[in-house]
């Protein structure tokens, strides 16, 4: 994914994706010029949504905090050189997990044991539902891009079946389950800033995004400081030297796929054991696909998917202002914006490399020169 | 006995109707994937040709200017491809990506920006689209038991794009193993230096094949909009851009597999919107969603090799660098 052209790598993990984001903002605007609106007056409507307005902070570190998870998911993958797009199928089986959980013991646990459990259920089936693709590329060969695709929309048909058959809230109509009680559900952070005397304003922002920063941590800890981490590393960058070294390729590529689709999976508890609390159809609404654009402009790197994650969650939140501000455009821009940055940042990668490396070495060169010249 | 028949007569039928985008964007994965070149995005260049196509039908009247345009376009987001995953040597698969989330995006955002009607563009009239054709003696004939109704029911009153499809795979079929072109495409996608060495250029004969492969969606993505259905809804290719993907795998990259996989997955797709609501005997409601999601799963069995086996072309998915 990376191997730049000789760019240092402040430049290549600093520069780059902000020339990227550049990018794919001038195009957008672009667009939104074509369409006959005027693109600063939709970008400030945007970042206004995002940050300004009251609770909107709220919404876009919510927003984050599935991409947080996703962006994880995909990150560690990749750090394995497999493309899991499965993340998307993963979240949606987390949810299953979770919402299974919650509907079975909720009415008998108290909230400090089902919360956990449904947790660790969540990323448990997520971890299922990315390690059987894992499996089918170790062993069996199967291309894991295909696989995961396919289990994309396995995934969504087995969800379909359950929540419009057997899991279907008894005398509904729509293809969900029942609410669950209080105690399987995650606090709001107004709540718990409220009640300890601290005004915030209302946002379904949960304790989710407590579990989405400790992940973080989690996967630094994973990736960089741990033997697996540097099996996956190694498997990533040569698995034929890696396997001669005496790491079994196979089964570091299934536990990563594990690894990283039960990242997916906890993203559930965002939607399912944080706001919604119930099971719904579509609850991961490309939240999945969003994390590949989050890991490619993250670097792969927790701290810049954090910052992706804010960025991308900014985008979410203002775009639905969007929608409310201008009758042309609605919350699709965000999709075209996510689509150019995945574009600028992965498919035309080595676009802007070339150009900045060139330029970056003439800068030098120049200093040098200058430098020569007084010494 | 004979109401059974016919049932089952239509289903065909239906299928055809049903295969025909999916036809055309196998033999368009054939294309590009032959030449080493992964093509996740089949589903996005459908999904924009189905929007230029009803978009431009709607404003010029003319089904044929759509087709054109929607032909245009696709080809566009096949170069667009090609610069990312030939020339830039990016990574292919995200490159698809974002042409397919591209699409979601723009398809709406253009088509509110002209229609305001939520992004679906208005319904097509009658000489906005392509009509089916009834072939000649079809009502004459269509009385004779088993050959008569074959020819009437499944045979008779399709669109043009139908007959289209059904030929590209000839013509695919033709195209790869008997001219000069389809061998350097092959030989592209299995061992592209040999092809170099030989002083063709591999990056040409990329681009020709994704050129190919996006004329071959942007058919698609018209008969979508404006022969299988009357006008643009968005998201409206819902997948079968992805379907079309796995048939092609099923298949095994053979314009003959992946035909027979398109018309069996076509099949199960007709069978289940036939089946909506249906009472079983035994099973009692008929599990839709199950036999939708067929396809998924028996293209998941075959890759992984417990039945048969499917082999990609060798070099898919690795950018060439040329030796110096």
């Amino acid at each position: 994914m990376s191997a730049p052209h000789d760019l240092p790598r402040w430049a290549d993990v600093g520069l780059i994706p902000l020339i990227n984001l550049l990018a794919a903002l001038v195009v957008s605007g672009i667009v939104v010029a074509f369409i006959g609106e005027n693109p600063i007056e939709a970008m400030m409507v945007m970042i206004k949504g995002a940050f300004v307005y009251k609770g909107s902070l709220g919404y876009t570190l919510y927003y984050a905090t599935n991409f947080i998870f996703t962006g994880l998911a995909v990150a560690v993958a990749f750090h394995a050189m497999l493309f899991n797009i499965g993340g998307e199928g993963q979240a949606y089986l987390g949810g299953l997990g979770a919402g299974l959980v919650c509907l079975m013991f909720d009415s008998v646990l108290p909230a400090i044991v089902l919360l956990p459990l449904a947790i660790i259920a969540a990323a448990g089936l997520g971890a299922v539902w990315g390690a059987v693709p894992g499996y089918l590329q170790a062993k069996r060969g199967s291309h894991i891009v295909i696989t995961t695709i396919m289990f994309n929309f396995l995934g969504a048909s087995i969800m379909v079946w359950l929540l419009a058959g057997a899991l279907k809230a008894p005398g509904q109509m729509s293809p969900e389950t029942r609410v669950f009680s209080d105690n399987a559900t995650l606090p709001f952070i107004h709540e718990i800033a409220n009640a300890i005397g601290w005004e915030v304003a209302r946002s379904p922002l949960n304790l989710s995004f407590v579990v989405a920063l400790l992940a973080c941590v989690g996967v630094w800890v994973l990736i960089w400081r741990s033997r697996l981490g540097y099996a996956i590393r190694a498997t990533g960058h040569s698995a034929k030297a890696a396997e001669y070294a005496g790491i079994s390729v196979s089964r570091v590529l299934i536990i990563t796929m594990a690894i990283s689709g039960g990242l997916a999976g906890m993203m559930a508890i965002n939607e399912i054991l944080g706001v919604q609390h119930r099971i719904v159809l579509n609850f991961t609404s490309g939240y999945g696909f969003t994390g590949i654009a989050v890991a490619l402009m993250g670097r792969n790197h927790p701290v810049g998917i954090i910052l992706a994650s804010l960025l991308f969650g900014a985008l979410y939140q203002g775009g639905a202002e969007l929608d409310f501000e201008f009758s042309t455009i609605t919350r699709e821009m965000v999709l075209l914006i996510q689509g150019l940055i995945i574009l600028f940042s992965g498919g035309l990668a080595y676009m802007f490399n070339k150009p900045l490396a060139r330029l970056l070495a003439m800068i030098l060169r120049g200093k040098r020169q200058t430098e020569a010249q007084h010494g | 006995m004979v109401d059974l028949w016919l049932q089952f007569l239509l289903t065909l039928d239906a299928t055809c109707r049903v295969a025909t985008p999916l036809i055309l964007c196998a033999m368009a994965g054939i294309f590009s994937e032959k030449s080493g070149v992964i093509d996740i995005s089949l589903e996005g260049k459908m999904l924009m040709s189905a929007f230029a196509a009803a978009t431009v039908a709607s404003l010029t009247s003319s089904a044929l200017a759509g087709l054109i345009v929607a032909i245009g376009i696709s080809v566009l987001l096949g170069l667009l491809h090609g610069l990312a995953s030939v020339t830039l040597r990016g990574n292919q698969v995200i490159s698809g990506l974002a042409i397919n989330i591209l699409a979601s995006g723009l398809t709406v955002t253009v088509g509110i920006a002209i229609f305001q009607q939520g992004g679906q563009t208005p319904t097509l009239e009658r000489d906005e689209r392509f009509r089916p054709v009834e072939l000649p003696l079809a009502e004459q004939i269509g009385n004779f038991p088993v050959v008569g109704t074959i020819y009437k029911e499944v045979i008779s009153g399709h669109n043009i794009l139908v007959w289209t499809a059904f030929a590209t795979v000839i013509v695919t079929a033709i195209v790869l193993t008997k001219t000069r072109f389809g061998l350097r495409l092959r030989a592209v996608g299995e061992k592209p230096e040999a092809l170099d060495s030989a002083g063709v250029s591999v990056a040409k004969t990329r681009y020709f094949a994704l050129i190919i492969a996006g004329v071959l969606c942007g058919i698609a993505g018209a008969y979508l909009s404006t022969a299988h259905g009357s006008g643009f809804v968005r998201e409206m290719t819902a997948g079968k851009g992805y379907i079309a993907l796995a048939a092609m795998i099923f298949g095994k990259w053979q314009p003959r597999g992946a035909l027979l996989a398109c018309l069996l997955f076509g099949f199960l797709e007709a069978v289940a919107s036939r089946l909506q609501g249906v009472q079983l005997p035994l099973i009692g409601a008929a599990p839709v969603d199950l036999i939708l999601a067929l396809p998924y799963l028996l293209t998941v069995i075959l890759l992984a090799g417990f039945v048969g086996k499917a082999m990609p072309p060798r070099a898919i998915g690795e950018p060439y660098i040329k030796e110096r």
